[in-house]
């Protein structure tokens, strides 16, 4: 799995990327740019996320559960994050705001 | 002058479509949340600027929205970034959480899989929204997998009113070939505690106390596909409709049959009479005219579309059982669409206007009940459900 260095940081800022519906949904353009608090993984983040843009809650992982929705996946430095443990630190680009943290439809074409 | 506003959700999108009392030109307005299925949209009669839509996605889930100027802007309640004092959290307009048994903690029950195993409720999209008929900040919404919640925030968020799934007969519902969803919701304007809803495929059912307690009623149904063609549930029920001056006589289009019950759905009788089929999905009744109602009668479970390629739309004057077909200015060949269980509506303009879609994108008015028809758009994406509102 990922072999990229992590580090901890008290406050950062980090990209997202959304895919096309959410970004309608939300109102943004294909890349938010968020405060988070304390170590970057993708439950911070993606907590991170859903206080900015509240309408996103549920379409992205599952409201009670929080587990990420079946037809989604999640990129760091192009490595495959969707099943790794939501507190895992994010790789340091994405951590530094140096690369963006992808969220992406699982299925790409038609 | 009267306006008449047509509310269509499709695969891609919803539109708004608007004209003078006359219904000849029509401006549209859309795609609204375009690359989204819209299975629904509807106005309050309480306040007709108050719409409520479901957006839904198999990537993304339900979402809710909401206009309060006649569809021009949407707003998901709730969505704002930070809520108000003392107010409903924010984000909860697309939580949909089934009830569990208050005893146990547990599921409340399950329903039975296509190959008649037990399954767990599963929630996947909002089929249908009901808006109250007296305010504009209740809403019911109908579900797949099957339930009933309500909203009286304005949508922000929803309860289950799980007496409809815990009331005994769950463990027999099954899906549809299009899941099992609640999509009927019908409300009577004369008693607010009575309220009936459809699902495919278990069937109808009423409560007679708000939602809290629930009974079947698809006494006289009969459906061939299943084990007991006379069971207490398990009717593929397409599609049910009232006169609002009538609240106990219920039209209904069923998978196979169209049915009618003058006890509030205590007992059914079948009024397909001279149909050329009696399978099909939408039903409606005529504005003034409680024993004028409509169906689109398709060809067969197995071919979903209509009889020779003639898109022909049924009329009876006598409740049933005398059928006329309506015919001017619809394709009468090569027309291959089907028209789905939401789809068709009226207005109340003094010529009752009749309205549907169809899955190839048309949506078909008739300013004349019927007698004549012409295409509002015919190129639109799919289309899943058209409601009508008629205003001032």
């Amino acid at each position: 799995m990922n072999q990229a260095t992590t580090r901890a940081v008290t406050r950062a800022t980090i990209r997202v990327e959304l895919p096309a519906h959410l970004r309608t949904l939300a109102h943004v353009g294909c890349e938010v740019r968020l405060e988070v608090e304390g170590q970057a993984t993708q439950r911070s983040v993606l907590d991170a996320l859903e206080a900015s843009y509240p309408m996103l809650r549920g379409t992205i992982r599952d409201h009670v559960t929080h587990e990420r929705r079946p037809f989604l996946r999640f990129f760091a430095c192009q490595e495959d994050w969707s099943h790794e443990l939501p507190d895992a630190p994010l790789p340091d680009p994405v951590a530094s705001g140096a690369e963006p943290f992808l969220i992406v439809g699982a299925i790409a074409g038609g | 002058m009267s306006k008449v506003r047509v509310l269509v959700g499709t695969r891609k999108g919803a539109f708004v479509l608007t004209s003078d009392g006359k219904r000849e030109k029509w401006d549209v307005s859309g795609p609204h949340f375009a690359g989204w299925e819209i299975y629904h949209l509807k106005g309050s009669p309480a306040d007709p600027n108050r719409l409520y839509a479901s957006q839904t996605s198999g990537w993304f889930g339900q979402v809710i929205q909401r206009s309060s100027d006649g569809g021009k802007t949407w707003e998901t309640p709730g969505g704002e970034k930070m809520p108000a004092p003392g107010g409903m959290p924010a984000g909860e307009s697309n939580k949909f959480v089934y009830d569990t048994s208050a005893a146990t903690g547990k599921p409340l029950t399950t329903h039975q899989w296509y190959d008649g195993t037990q399954h767990p409720w599963e929630f996947k999209r909002v089929w249908h929204l009901e808006p109250s008929l007296t305010d504009p900040d209740t809403v019911y919404a109908g579900v797949e997998d099957a339930a009933l919640f309500r909203s009286t925030d304005g949508g922000k968020s929803w309860q289950e009113l799980s007496g409809l799934r815990g009331h005994g007969t769950g463990p027999k519902w099954q899906p549809g070939a299009g899941g099992m969803g609640l999509h009927t919701i019908v409300l009577d304007p004369s008693n607010p505690q009575r309220i009936f809803i459809a699902i495919s495929a278990a069937g109808a059912f009423r409560t007679d106390d708000g939602g809290k307690t629930w009974k079947p009623i698809n006494r006289g149904l009969k459906s061939q596909y299943i084990p007991d063609p006379n069971a207490e549930v398990g009717h593929c029920v397409h599609h049910v409709a009232m006169h609002r001056s009538r609240p106990g006589v219920l039209f209904m289009q069923k998978h196979w049959d169209v049915m009618r019950s003058d006890n509030a759905g205590d007992l059914w009788q079948e009024v397909s009479g001279n149909l050329p089929t009696d399978f099909g999905f939408v039903i409606d009744v005529h504005a003034h005219e409680p024993e004028t109602i409509y169906v689109v009668p398709i060809k067969s479970d197995s071919e979903h579309f209509p009889i020779g390629g003639q898109l022909r739309v049924y009329r009876s004057r006598t409740g049933g059982n005398e059928w006329e077909p309506l015919t001017k200015r619809l394709p009468q060949s090569n027309c291959y669409v089907n028209v789905l269980r939401d789809a068709m509506a009226v207005d109340s303009l003094d010529s009752c206007g009749v309205y549907f879609g169809t899955t190839g994108g048309q949506v078909y008015a008739s300013a004349d009940a019927g007698d004549n028809w012409a295409p509002i758009v015919r190129d639109l994406p799919g289309v899943l459900s058209v409601e009508v509102q008629t205003l001032p």
